[in-house]
């Protein structure tokens, strides 16, 4: 089951992200952006950043615990530290995204998978989650110190009672769609590496179709606004910021 | 859950303080130091945050230690991992046998979400935390704040994906304690509190103790 084709008067832009690679892109409050699992596993790191104001940013803890969960699909919202909505999760096929696992690092990529630099792999080198989202924070002047927990998109970790955690292999299908709602203007920064827990020893990211397109704010009948009485109020933290 | 008792006697102490409820607490400790957190009246959350003395940007990191250990949960034998992958702590003694990581601080502004819009003019732990930075002059600011330790706390996951807030497992007299294995700054915000029943709305004190 797919998401509602996008009208393409309201399409902003449109742009396939290779797997392994990495973007950041500003978008403004009230458009939204479709991502689009294109083959099957992929996995989309992403930390959301309020444009106007870099120090405010998404926060994994207060998203999960305002909405009691441990993972993200549609109703869910992303909470920055300061108790607003950055985006809401409009629409997903499919169904979980891991919001606690992080992001690989240089000396997990090549320990899993061998070394594979540019000068003998060209474009094809392996590259690491933590690094491609270093770089992007970089080219907006933030660094280190605000490289927080993102979300990986597409991948799903299931804990057991007794807390331990479990990758679960090919769980995003190609075609897999999600669709955030920009409730605030939003530095969004992305790496589409592997996910630090998938097993499979070969390096094999998988590529991201980005659509962005012109949308409505969140109307007071809102699916994602009334998912949870604490989202109706983190939208309202949120729309009396923008008075 | 490993319950390991600790073999050190608080006369040994070359540090003993007792942090009461509400109030934050920066600390530096040492290579090589045992730091101890005594729940002295049972079920406090004692939200907890290491840097490393030589570099702040390199943190306590909730995502790079449970993935280290395969499993959401801290107790004895857990290492605190950084950013930058490092070694901060290990736990060596807990009496407790389960601390969490991923449910984070209490905030004005998230509370204003979780609760009500008039709870923001609530003590919370990360003006807590704001409090003991603006004051200490140590080069860490609001960005350094991430994803802390609870300990003491008990935040279980189901297997279907929920976050749930549980009666605490702690009681008067738990502790948790752990090694130092850089020179670390130690930030801790005594949890103040009062819409959680986990500590039947009635934060208390903790004592603070470290040997050489």
């Amino acid at each position: 089951m797919n998401l509602p084709p996008i009208d393409a008067q309201r399409v902003l832009w449109s742009e396939q992200l290779p797997g392994g690679a990495h973007h950041s892109f500003p978008i403004r409050r009230g458009n939204r952006l479709r991502l689009t699992d294109l083959e099957g596993g992929a996995n989309l790191s992403a930390l959301f950043v309020h444009y106007d104001e870099k120090t405010e940013r998404y926060n994994m803890a207060d998203t999960l615990k305002a909405q009691h969960t441990f993972y993200l699909t549609r109703g869910f919202v992303c909470y920055s530290d300061m108790g607003r909505v950055l985006c809401s999760v409009t629409g997903d096929t499919v169904g979980w995204h891991d919001a606690v696992c992080g992001v690989s690092d240089a000396h997990g990529v090549e320990a899993k998978y061998g070394a594979a630099p540019y000068q003998t792999h060209r474009n094809a080198m392996y590259r690491n989650g933590r690094d491609s989202m270093l770089i992007e924070l970089e080219k907006w002047g933030l660094g280190k110190r605000d490289l927080v927990t993102p979300i990986n998109f597409f991948s799903k970790v299931t804990v057991s009672e007794a807390g331990d955690m479990r990758f679960v292999s090919n769980h995003s299908p190609a075609g897999g769609e999600v669709e955030l709602r920009f409730e605030m203007n939003t530095l969004v920064i992305l790496s589409s590496c592997p996910h630090p827990l998938d097993p499979s020893p070969v390096y094999a990211p998988k590529p991201v179709l980005l659509q962005a397109f012109r949308s409505e704010p969140a109307g007071s009948d809102d699916f994602c606004r009334n998912f949870r009485p604490e989202n109706q109020r983190g939208f309202c933290n949120t729309e009396r910021y923008y008075l | 859950m490993a319950i390991v008792e600790s073999k050190l006697g608080p006369r040994a102490a070359v540090y003993d303080f007792t942090l009461p409820a509400g109030e934050p607490w920066l600390h530096m400790i040492k290579q090589g130091q045992t730091f101890r957190i005594h729940d002295l009246e049972g079920n406090q959350a004692v939200d907890t945050l290491f840097y490393s003395a030589a570099d702040h940007d390199d943190r306590y990191s909730a995502s790079d230690t449970i993935r280290r250990q395969g499993n959401i949960y801290l107790s004895t034998g857990t290492q605190l991992i950084s950013s930058e992958g490092n070694v901060l702590m290990t736990l060596v003694a807990d009496t407790c046998g389960r601390h969490d990581t991923l449910g984070g601080a209490c905030a004005a502004e998230s509370n204003s979400v979780r609760y009500s819009l008039e709870k923001r003019f609530m003590h919370s732990c990360r003006d807590s935390f704001l409090h003991a930075i603006a004051h200490a002059d140590c080069g860490l600011s609001k960005c350094h704040l991430t994803g802390n330790i609870n300990f003491f706390m008990n935040v279980p996951v189901t297997e279907d994906g929920k976050l749930t807030f549980a009666d605490g497992i702690s009681a008067p007299g738990k502790y948790v304690e752990m090694r130092a294995e850089m020179d670390v700054i130690a930030l801790i915000s005594n949890c103040p509190q009062l819409n959680n029943p986990c500590n039947a709305y009635n934060p208390t004190p903790v004592r603070l103790l470290i040997w050489d």
